[in-house]
């Protein structure tokens, strides 16, 4: 009798456990799926508004499908306002500055790993020590300085504070310092020099390191706002984020239009995103930086 | 001694490795900064000479009431800010820690807002809480609730910037504390449940401790971001509605290129970065309190 009450209730106890592990899964899930939609939901809603026309937009309901689906939105926007010059720029500016940070900081951080000198490590300690400083610090200055130049309202002016970066140089020292040697050291035995041993075999084989970081340069260029809003004036040097918030003085209510801006904005990073989505997320955890 | 570091091959390496990069850190980084320190000094609008005043710039940002403002109103965003993006990136970043379908598909979608631009992302939320044809309000409505005037509304205008910043950062956190929960040993985990340890207790006696490392840093970097939150309040309030989220990083902008006193903004610039070295500091001080190492 004792067994039979004892079978039933690690039966029944079975049971429970497993009812309450399946109802603790979909819990789970649909915590996870509506924060999930939260996140995606506004990206939606920002398409979605892209493609109303303007008398559909204030009427409610708010429609996701909308009907009349409005297609003259991103003509009309590109029309009134540079939005393929703001796109140009800023893809020429993330690619320069991302190209010029990733080749200068490959080299300065070959140069701390495998280079000895004097000073060497006083300067790697200033290299961190920039990372400190935030822009706002800097940002008056450098604009004076740009106004010397006379690079004021120009592509040197905004690219040319962002071809260095220390975080690179730091993230790439690390990255070298952990290559084996033996490679190297061979080439030097046949008579390589540093360029060449830095080219043919550092660099391919750091090629995860070189990756994770252009991404990031990219990915920071591309939605930097307040250089660019500062050393900008002309519609057509202007980069996308810079562009976008001129275009929401004009339109504060033509939210279809400013969607419109929005979407070709977003577009292009989150094909980035998609691309490198491996490297943007082992970045973060390496870094903490930010896009 | 490796072949070929020694003489001016060496010597001729070491410039053209280094050059590329530390010219323009010098240039553009370094010496703006220790040039800022001048400049705090100085009576400057660009328009005419600079004119040397000592430390009246630092004696006036004391009985500056906006920046104070301004301050209170930074302390007050961060205050709403951190405890959302803390609790909920560490809720998510648990919820995903477990053997779960489609983990890669979560993350990707909580992840989306974090690389988008801070624009694009205070465009899209002006929209969606508009006052009038917003659809938060809308769906407010549907449940029978008057929904406020949000960035329009003097009580509502931070609220608002805080909501959008925790929506954009949530997943930044999750990854960060996604990474240190993966990083705990599973037999920690074995042997508290040959002790028949609960999930609380696990939670509370094993993850917890081993996840204040990454807490710790979520918390570093968060603080140093946040206290500088600009780009949202630019774009979805400018400061606004009557001053109600101005911060600080907006102060020194406006000071310096819009009322054109250069001066003035590099010497509360200097308070800030001051400041925010001080906070990071007594971070790390008070780390030992409570951050546990292996």
């Amino acid at each position: 009798m004792t067994e039979l009450t004892g079978t039933i209730t690690a039966l029944t106890a079975g049971i429970r456990l497993r009812g309450g592990r399946r109802l603790y899964r979909a819990v789970l899930y649909t915590l996870l799926g509506a924060g999930a939609a939260a996140m995606i939901f506004p990206f939606l809603w920002m398409l979605s508004t892209s493609f109303q026309s303007d008398g559909a937009l204030l009427v409610p309901p708010p429609r996701l499908i909308p009907s009349p689906i409005e297609t003259g939105n991103y003509a009309k926007i590109a029309e009134a306002f540079p939005l393929w010059r703001f796109l140009l720029n800023s893809v020429v500016v993330a690619v320069v500055s991302t190209v010029l940070q990733v080749a200068t900081s490959a080299m300065a951080a070959y140069a701390f790993a495998r280079l000895r000198f004097r000073g060497r490590d006083a300067l790697f300690l200033l290299y961190i020590a920039t990372l400190m400083i935030p822009l706002q610090v800097t940002i008056m200055p450098l604009f004076v300085e740009m106004r010397y130049l006379g690079f004021i309202d120009s592509y040197p002016g905004l690219v040319l504070p962002s071809i260095a970066s220390a975080f690179g140089t730091f993230l790439l020292r690390q990255a070298f310092l952990g290559l084996p040697r033996e490679l190297e050291e061979a080439a030097f035995m046949d008579g390589a020099g540093h360029v060449t041993v830095f080219r043919r075999i550092v660099l391919p084989l750091a090629m995860p390191a070189l990756a994770t970081f252009a991404i990031f340069a990219f990915m920071a260029s591309w939605n930097s706002f307040l250089w660019p809003l500062i050393i900008v004036n002309s519609p057509d040097l202007m980069t996308l984020p810079v562009g976008l918030s001129n275009l929401q003085g004009r339109y504060a209510t033509s939210w279809n239009l400013l969607m419109a801006g929005s979407t070709v904005a977003v577009l292009p990073i989150l094909i980035v995103y998609a691309v490198g989505q491996k490297y943007v997320i082992r970045g973060v955890t390496l870094t903490g930086l930010k896009g | 001694m490796i072949v070929g570091q020694r003489g001016w091959q060496h010597r001729a390496a070491i410039v053209l490795f280094l050059g590329p990069s530390l010219v323009p850190l010098l240039l553009f980084t370094v010496g703006p900064m220790v040039a800022s320190v001048g400049l705090s000094l100085l009576n400057w609008n660009l328009l005419r000479p600079p004119e040397f005043v000592g430390l009246a710039n630092y004696e006036r940002l004391v009985g500056d009431a906006n920046f104070r403002e301004a301050v209170i109103h930074t302390v007050g965003y961060v205050a709403g800010y951190l405890p959302l993006v803390v609790v909920g990136g560490m809720l998510i970043a648990l919820a995903l820690n477990q053997r779960l379908r489609g983990l890669a598909l979560f993350r990707t979608a909580y992840f989306l807002p974090v690389v988008t631009s801070w624009v694009v992302v205070a465009l899209m939320w002006r929209w969606l809480l508009d006052p009038g044809a917003g659809v938060v309000n809308y769906a407010l409505g549907l449940i029978g609730i008057d929904g406020p005037g949000w960035y329009t509304d003097p009580a509502w205008a931070m609220p608002s910037v805080i909501i959008a910043s925790a929506w954009k950062d949530l997943g930044f956190v999750m990854v960060i504390l996604l990474a240190g929960l993966q990083a705990i040993p599973e037999e920690y985990y074995q042997a508290a449940s040959v002790d028949g340890a609960a999930r609380w207790a696990r939670f509370r006696h094993i993850t917890l401790p081993l996840l204040t490392p990454s807490l710790f840093f979520v918390l570093v970097i968060s603080l140093i971001n946040n206290l500088q939150v600009f780009d949202q309040v630019w774009v979805m309030t400018k400061g606004g509605p009557a001053g109600e989220t101005s911060v600080v990083v907006e102060q020194i902008v406006t000071n310096a290129f819009s009322y054109g006193q250069m001066g003035y903004a590099a010497a509360m610039s200097w308070v800030f970065f001051v400041v925010l070295l001080g906070i990071t500091l007594v971070q790390f001080r008070l780390q030992r309190r409570w951050v546990t190492y292996d």
